[in-house]
C-alpha cells in the first residue's frame, strides 16, 4: 500500500518534471495560462445558453475523428463506394461509425442553427463583434455544405439521384446554371468523376476552410471577449462598449477556465453521449439499392435537414422556382452578411429587439412546415400502390370490378385515394359519387388539370364506361362497409 | 554583455524607399510562386471532361415490338475505369413504327428524378413531384417545363443504335 503510494508519487513527480521541462522549451503554459483563465462574464440565469457554440466544435471534432477512422475503408470511386460501405456497415464498429458520423451530421446542423439563434436574439452580432458573427456565418455555411457533400458519398442509389438532382437544381441558376451543372457532375453525365468531386469537397476542400475560419472565429472569441448577457435599456454604443465591458470583467468576471469551461465540458460529454447511444440504437442511415443509373425504380429524398428545402422548391409554383433556387440562398446570404454591418448599435436585448423574435419564430415555423411537408409528400405519386382489394371495390365481376382495375392500371390510384389507398396528389375519391354527376367526372378525366393528365387519348369508350361506373358507385352507403387498409 | 549595448548590425536598407522596394519584392515573389500553383491546380479542376459521343448498339430491332416503350441501357462513350455501375446510363426507347424508333431520356426535366413508363396508362410518371408525360414524351401535367429529351436513334444492319449524349441539364 505505502508502496504503491510512493510509486503514485513518483509518477506523478515525473510527469511534472517532464512537464517543466516541456514547458520551459516551449513557454505554452505562459501562452496558453493566460488565455485559459482569460476573464469571462458571469452569465446568471442564462448561463447554459453559452455552451452552444463550444457544443457544435465538440461535435466537429467528432466528425472529423470518425471521418478519418471511415475513410481509411471508404474508397472514393463510384464503382466501388458502394461496396465499400457495404463492408463497413457489415462490420459491427463499422456500423457504429458510420452511426456516429451520421447523427453526428444531424446533431451539428441542429447545434450550430441553435448556437446562430442564440447569438441572434441576444445581438451579440453587434459591436465589436461583427466579424465574429461573419465567420460564424461561413462556419455555418460549411456546416450546410458538408451535410449536403456527406450525404451524398453514400454513394446508393439516392446518393447518385441526389448528384443528378443538385446538378439539375444548379442548372436552373440563371446565365451561370449549366457550367455548375457540369462543375458538380465533374463531366457530362454523373459517373466516374462525380463522387470523387463530392468526397474531395468534403473531406478537404470544405473541411480545410472550416478549420481556416473556425481559428479565426475562435481567436475572435478571445480577443473580443465572450459577450456579456444582454440588458434591456443598455443599448450598445462602439466608443463605449470596450471600455464598459472591461471594467464589467474587473468588477465581476470569472476565469473562463474552469468556471465557465466544465459547463462547456459538461454539456459537450452530454452530446457525445447522446450520438454515441443513438449510434448504437438506431445505427447510421440505411443504405439502398446500389447507385446503377439503369435502375430507375428509384425517388431520391435528401436527409431530414435538407427536407423542408426540397419541400418548399416542390409546393412553390413552377415559374418563380428557378428564381427561388437563386434568390432565396442568396437573400439568405446577404440577411447573414448585412446584418452586423447594418445593426453594430443599439439594443441587444431581445425584450427590446421583438421582431428578432419575430425573424427566428417565422424561420423555425416555415422550416417545421416544410419539413413536415417534406416527410408527408403530398405531391408524390405513389408509384407502389396496389390494386384496390375487392371489400373496397365492392364488386368481383362487371364494369364496376373493370372500372377498378382500370383505377389501378391507367395510374389513377398513384394520385388519388380511395378508402385508404393509394395516393394523396389529387382529391381523395372515397365518396367521389356523391359529390359529382357521372358527366362531371367524364369531363375531368378527359380535359385533365395542371396536376392531372387528360385521358382523353389514352381511355377506349368501354374503359372510360366501366371506370365512371366504379368511380359513380364511390358512395357513402355504397362504401360503408370497406375499411381503410392497416398503416 | 547587456543588449543595449550590443553593436546595431549594419542594416543596408534604413533607406525607407529601398524598404518599401523590398517590401514589394515580397510580395511580388509570394504571388509569383502562388500563381504558379494555383495554374495548373485551378484549371484541371475546371477542365471538365467532355465525354465524346459515340453510337451504342441497343439490340436487334425484332427485340422492341412495334408500339412499345422499353428500358434499355448502355455503356457510356469512354467510362473511367473505376466508374462502375455508374458507366451505365438508361434510355426508354419506343418503337413508333417499322424503322422508327425514339429514345427518351430516363430524367425528368423539372429534377432531374428518372421517370418511369406506365404501359397500360400510356404514360411516363415522375416519383419526384407527380410530373407526367404522354408515351410521345411531351408534358402532360405537374412541374416538368419541358418534354422528355430524346437522343438520336438509328437503325443499321438490323440493329437500333442509340447516340450517346450528356445528362440533359434543364436549365440549357
Ligand atoms: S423531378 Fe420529375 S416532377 Fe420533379
Amino acid at each position: 500500500m505505502n508502496a504503491n503510494h510512493m510509486n503514485g508519487k513518483q509518477a506523478i513527480g515525473m510527469w511534472k518534471r517532464l512537464w517543466l521541462w516541456f514547458d520551459e522549451l516551449t513557454g505554452l503554459g505562459a501562452t496558453l495560462g493566460p488565455v485559459m483563465t482569460h476573464l469571462v462574464p458571469r452569465a446568471k440565469k442564462t448561463r447554459w445558453f453559452y455552451v452552444l457554440g463550444s457544443a457544435t466544435l465538440v461535435v466537429f471534432l467528432v466528425q472529423v475523428v470518425t471521418g478519418i477512422a471511415l475513410s481509411n475503408s471508404y474508397v472514393a470511386g463510384s464503382g466501388q463506394a458502394y461496396e465499400s460501405l457495404r463492408f463497413i456497415t457489415q462490420n459491427h464498429l463499422g456500423r457504429i461509425l458510420r452511426g456516429i458520423h451520421d447523427i453526428g451530421a444531424s446533431a451539428m446542423i441542429i447545434l450550430v442553427g441553435l448556437h446562430a439563434i442564440r447569438v441572434y436574439l441576444m445581438g451579440a452580432y453587434k459591436y465589436p463583434r461583427q466579424m465574429n458573427w461573419l465567420t460564424g456565418a461561413g462556419l455555418l455555411l460549411f456546416t450546410i455544405l458538408m451535410a449536403f457533400t456527406g450525404q451524398l458519398l453514400r454513394w446508393d442509389q439516392n446518393g447518385f439521384w441526389t448528384a443528378v438532382v443538385a446538378a439539375e437544381q444548379a442548372g436552373k441558376v440563371p446565365i451561370i446554371g449549366p457550367w455548375l451543372a457540369h462543375f458538380l457532375l465533374a463531366g457530362d453525365t454523373a459517373g466516374g468523376a462525380t463522387l470523387s468531386r463530392f468526397f474531395a469537397a468534403h473531406v478537404f476542400f470544405i473541411p480545410a476552410c472550416i478549420f481556416l475560419f473556425l481559428g479565426l472565429h475562435l481567436y475572435l472569441v478571445l480577443y473580443n471577449g465572450i459577450s456579456e448577457p444582454p440588458k434591456a435599456g443598455e443599448p450598445v454604443d462602439p466608443r463605449t462598449y470596450r471600455r464598459g465591458y472591461h471594467r464589467l470583467l474587473e468588477r465581476d468576471g470569472v476565469p473562463f477556465w474552469p468556471d465557465a469551461a466544465w459547463r462547456d465540458l459538461f454539456f459537450g460529454m452530454l452530446v457525445v453521449i447522446t450520438i454515441v447511444v443513438l449510434a448504437i440504437v438506431i445505427g447510421p442511415a440505411k443504405l439502398g439499392k446500389p447507385p446503377d443509373p439503369t435502375i430507375i425504380q428509384a425517388s431520391p429524398r435528401p436527409d431530414w435537414y435538407f427536407l423542408w428545402y426540397f419541400a418548399l422548391l416542390t409546393l412553390i409554383p413552377n415559374w418563380i422556382e428557378r428564381w427561388v433556387i437563386v434568390v432565396g440562398p442568396l437573400v439568405f446570404g446577404l440577411f447573414l452578411i448585412l446584418l452586423p454591418l447594418i445593426a453594430p448599435r443599439g439594443e441587444r436585448s431581445p425584450l427590446r429587439r421583438p421582431w428578432s423574435i419575430l425573424v427566428v419564430g417565422s424561420i423555425v415555423a416555415m422550416i417545421g412546415y416544410y419539413t413536415h411537408m417534406g416527410f408527408v409528400a403530398p405531391w408524390a405519386p405513389r408509384l407502389d400502390a396496389q390494386p384496390l382489394p375487392t371489400q373496397v371495390v365492392g364488386a368481383a365481376t362487371g364494369p364496376v370490378a373493370a372500372g377498378a382495375k382500370l383505377f389501378h392500371d391507367k395510374g389513377c390510384e398513384y394520385c388519388h385515394a380511395i378508402s385508404g389507398y393509394g395516393g394523396i396528389r389529387g382529391p381523395d375519391l372515397t365518396y367521389v359519387g356523391d359529390r359529382l354527376k357521372p358527366d362531371q367526372i367524364e369531363t375531368r378525366i378527359f380535359s385533365g388539370a395542371v396536376n392531372m393528365p387528360s385521358y382523353s387519348k389514352i381511355l377506349k369508350p368501354e374503359e372510360l364506361r366501366d371506370l365512371l361506373a366504379f368511380l359513380d358507385s364511390r358512395r357513402r352507403l355504397a362504401t360503408a362497409g370497406a375499411s381503410p387498409p392497416a398503416p | 554583455m547587456d543588449d543595449s549595448q550590443a553593436p546595431r548590425p549594419e542594416f543596408p536598407i534604413e533607406d525607407p524607399e529601398r524598404r518599401r522596394f523590398f517590401g514589394k519584392v515580397g510580395a511580388i515573389c509570394a504571388s509569383i510562386a502562388g500563381v504558379i500553383v494555383a495554374i495548373p491546380a485551378v484549371s484541371f479542376l475546371l477542365g471538365l471532361r467532355k465525354a465524346p459521343r459515340d453510337w451504342r448498339v441497343l439490340g436487334k430491332v425484332e427485340e422492341f415490338p412495334v408500339g412499345e416503350t422499353k428500358l434499355v441501357s448502355f455503356l457510356d462513350p469512354s467510362p473511367l475505369p473505376w466508374a462502375g455501375v455508374t458507366a451505365k446510363t438508361a434510355a426508354w426507347l419506343r418503337h413508333e413504327e417499322e424503322q422508327k424508333f425514339i429514345a427518351f431520356s430516363v430524367n425528368c426535366t423539372h429534377l432531374g428524378c428518372p421517370v418511369r413508363w406506365l404501359p397500360e396508362a400510356d404514360l411516363f410518371m415522375c416519383p419526384c413531384h407527380g410530373g407526367v408525360y404522354y408515351g410521345n414524351g411531351t408534358v402532360a401535367s405537374g412541374p416538368p417545363p419541358k418534354p422528355l429529351p430524346t437522343y438520336p436513334v438509328r437503325v443499321r444492319d438490323g440493329n437500333v443504335e442509340i447516340l450517346t449524349t450528356p445528362l440533359p441539364i434543364s436549365g440549357e
